[in-house]
């Protein structure tokens, strides 16, 4: 590639940040004590036992120390974030406060007037609020519950405290009790037995003022043999004032049931994106994470899944592009427990500028699980010199009988390929950017069709260089 | 229409491996008029292949003199692209693998980077992807080539012959004005050599013109040549008809290398 596409390519970043913290138009409590977990619990009414959980979690946040292992979380200042905004507040919020180039990238994403204030945070209940409204028609007929999650908590309490934190409890990780120490919004989904859902939730239906929250938490439920894809989060820029998003998702993937959780996160690039994603899979049961990472500054993302079954599997597609002053820490985890049980992983990543990606990834054989299969995959693309990608791959195997493969690849684009697209009329910016959307291709294909035309469509804008 | 479709005088070309400097082309002089096919021969190592892929641009070949003309326009000014758009294209001796790009996808995008630049005025027809469409698969048709080649990823897992036959289908849609065809012929079997010939002969109308880099004359019984010109060390050596290539066939290069004090 030459230095006039290089330099092409450098984008500015700060065409998806909020510069000015005047726009935010809501006052804010910021760092985090004993009171503020108290606030926010007496805030949601909730019953005693989830102001406990959250003191419990509050302490282990406390006694946990930072992660030393992977992405630079040295300039973090937990007293500098917010951890709760009244919704009341948040109404106040306007479309006219999103600045103008925003604006405009929403418009050259072509996503809908509704869903970019949505996606902005400053919500769109009017225009989707007859949308919604069938939607959750048709899936009640069913018995399926998608709620938000506190509405999950306070209309069906014995469901949500059988499954909530049993998977990642406090106790996990500092973020993972942080968390649930100050959870406010996300998903609550059950789906019952047997039932097969042609269509995909997607999170934009779940109308609440809590949708974007920094510290969401979901909770999917899949009873026996029912069937079920949620998307979550778009490939339109997300936009936060706020610089720490700490999610925590877990699921439930009872027998023969199938799941399969689609995100693409577009941060800001302010924000440290730490999520703990984890997915538990019964006999014979499908669990599939299908992972984007595109925004923020730091994010340190590693689906999970643990095959407990016999006959269970497991899949993860997943890719992470990082531009100059990002870093994808990215990876997953596949804990084989039962015999039989199979796994995919296929972890592509692109890093340009000074951007970093990191793939880190466990995959553990429980000694007693025989005949497992798994397979491991880790494409690297570069697109510059100064750009970094790294492998940590750890293996664990505790068992003879199995079948494990692994494959690692690092490679830039070679300048064969650009010459020979070029040669046929494109533009060594078009020529490269479509080899990105070619090496990414495994990916796209698993996405609904609008979501991969939107990712494409994306890659485009980031390869470009340039927006509005 | 410009008498010449491609004027090369003098050209000089070098190549750095990082160390040194080494003159591959010594001095070019080839002018091919409109509207005819030419064909070049020569012992492996001449500049051959170095020849083509100069004129479409690669960075790896430098001219270090010399002047080419395309269609009347200066060609070594412009940018690969852009050599595209005017009308020039080269079927590829090694065809590269883009993976996760399908052959529909990649030449639609070029179909329209071309009308682009050659129509910028032109309004969008919403039915352009279809006779596209149409288009692409006759092309593969008449190669004798199933359509999900078009959706198959570029040259990803296609055999030799397949990928030859894949360049042939890309000129055939995108029209070119002129041709450069590296060893088009070479890996191919008897079949597949007269089903290119055919496709390569049916592109043939007022103003197309082709050179053709071969080493084989069968697929010149096809596409009857006006001139043979024979390279050797970075030079042309001489220019005559059809008969030279047949008697190259028989003698091997010796004998001209001799006559021209090239050996």
């Amino acid at each position: 590639m030459s230095d006039e596409a290089r330099g092409a390519l450098d984008i500015d970043q700060s065409k998806y940040d909020f510069r000015d913290p005047e726009v935010s138009v809501y006052r804010s409590v910021k760092g985090l004590t004993r009171e503020t977990i108290l606030d926010i619990s007496a805030h949601k009414k909730e019953p005693a036992w989830m102001r406990d959980i959250r003191l419990r979690a509050y302490e282990v946040f406390l006694a946990k120390p930072m992660p030393k292992w992977g992405g630079d979380l040295s300039e973090m200042d937990f007293d500098a974030y917010t951890y709760y905004i009244k919704p009341t507040d948040k109404r106040e919020d306007e479309w006219g406060d999103v600045p103008e180039d925003i604006r405009k990238t929403f418009d050259r994403l072509g996503v809908p007037e509704a869903e970019r204030k949505f996606l902005a945070g400053v919500g769109a209940q009017y225009e989707s609020e007859m949308v919604y409204h069938s939607i959750r028609e048709d899936l009640a007929k069913k018995g399926v519950l998608f709620l938000d999650t506190e509405s999950g908590l306070r209309e069906y309490p014995e469901l949500f405290r059988k499954y909530f934190g049993t998977l990642v409890p406090p106790e996990d990780n500092k973020f993972a009790a942080l968390n649930t120490a100050c959870w406010s919004g996300g998903s609550f989904i059950y789906v019952p037995k047997g039932v097969k859902l042609d269509i995909p939730l997607q999170a934009y239906f779940r109308i609440n003022s809590e949708n974007m929250g920094q510290f969401e938490r979901t909770i999917i439920i899949a009873d026996e043999g029912s069937d079920l894809h949620y998307i979550e989060g778009c490939t339109a820029p997300q936009y936060s004032t706020r610089s720490l998003h700490t999610g925590v998702i877990e699921i439930f993937v009872h027998k023969g049931a199938k799941v399969r959780y689609t995100t693409i996160q577009n941060w800001s690039h302010n924000i440290y994106n730490l999520v703990t994603q984890r997915a538990i899979a019964y006999e014979n049961a499908t669990m599939e994470w299908v992972d984007g990472n595109m925004g923020s500054r730091l994010t340190m993302k590693y689906p999970s899944i643990y095959l407990v079954g016999e006959g269970a599997r497991g899949n993860v597609l997943s890719i992470a592009f990082a531009t100059s002053g990002q870093h994808q820490d990215a990876g997953t985890k596949i804990i084989h427990k039962a015999p039989n049980t199979t796994s995919t992983i296929l972890s592509k990543s692109i890093s340009r500028g000074t951007g970093r990606t990191s793939y880190r990834g466990l995959l553990k054989v429980a000694k007693g699980a025989t005949g497992v299969k798994a397979s491991v995959k880790c494409d690297a693309l570069m697109l510059s010199p100064e750009s970094r990608s790294d492998t940590y791959p750890t293996m664990e195997i505790d068992e003879d009988q199995v079948s494990i493969a692994h494959e690692a690849t690092v490679g830039k684009i070679s300048d064969d390929q650009i010459f020979y697209l070029m040669s046929r009329g494109l533009s060594e910016q078009d020529a490269t950017s479509m080899i990105v959307q070619g090496f990414i291709e495994p990916f796209a294909k698993q996405m609904p069709m609008e979501y991969a035309i939107e990712l494409n469509r994306l890659i485009q804008l980031e390869m470009e260089g340039a927006v509005g | 229409m410009p008498e010449l479709a491609l004027d090369i005088r003098d050209l000089r070309v070098s190549i750095d491996d990082g160390e040194n400097e080494k003159e591959i082309l010594k001095g070019i002089d080839l002018a091919i008029p409109a509207g005819e096919i030419h064909v070049i021969m020569g012992p492996n190592g001449s500049g051959k292949s170095t020849l083509a892929q100069t004129l479409m641009g690669h960075p790896k070949y430098k001219v270090t003199s010399g002047e080419v003309s395309l269609l009347g326009e200066d060609l070594l000014a412009l940018k690969v692209y852009e050599r595209a758009c005017k009308g020039l294209f080269l079927a590829y001796q090694y065809p590269v693998e883009v993976p996760g790009v399908t052959l529909a996808h990649f030449l639609w995008n070029a179909h329209q980077a071309k009308l682009q630049a050659t129509q910028p005025e032109a309004k969008k027809d919403p039915k352009a992807v279809l006779a596209f469409r149409k288009r692409l698969n006759s092309a593969l048709e008449t190669l004798k080539m199933g359509p999900d080649f078009s959706t198959r990823h570029l040259n990803v897992g296609a055999s030799g012959g397949e990928k030859k036959r894949i360049e042939i289908a890309q000129m055939e849609v995108l029209e070119p004005k002129v041709v450069l065809m590296d060893e088009i012929d070479s890996g191919l079997d008897i079949d597949s050599t007269k089903v290119v010939a055919q496709a390569i002969h049916a592109m043939k109308k007022p103003g197309f013109t082709a050179l053709i880099i071969t080493h084989y004359p069968r697929i010149l019984e096809y596409l009857q040549p006006d001139r043979v010109h024979v390279m050797a060390s970075g030079k042309v050596l001489c220019s005559r008809g059809m008969e030279l290539a047949r008697e190259l066939e028989q003698k091997g290069y010796d004998w001209i290398l001799k006559e021209y004090n090239a050996s």
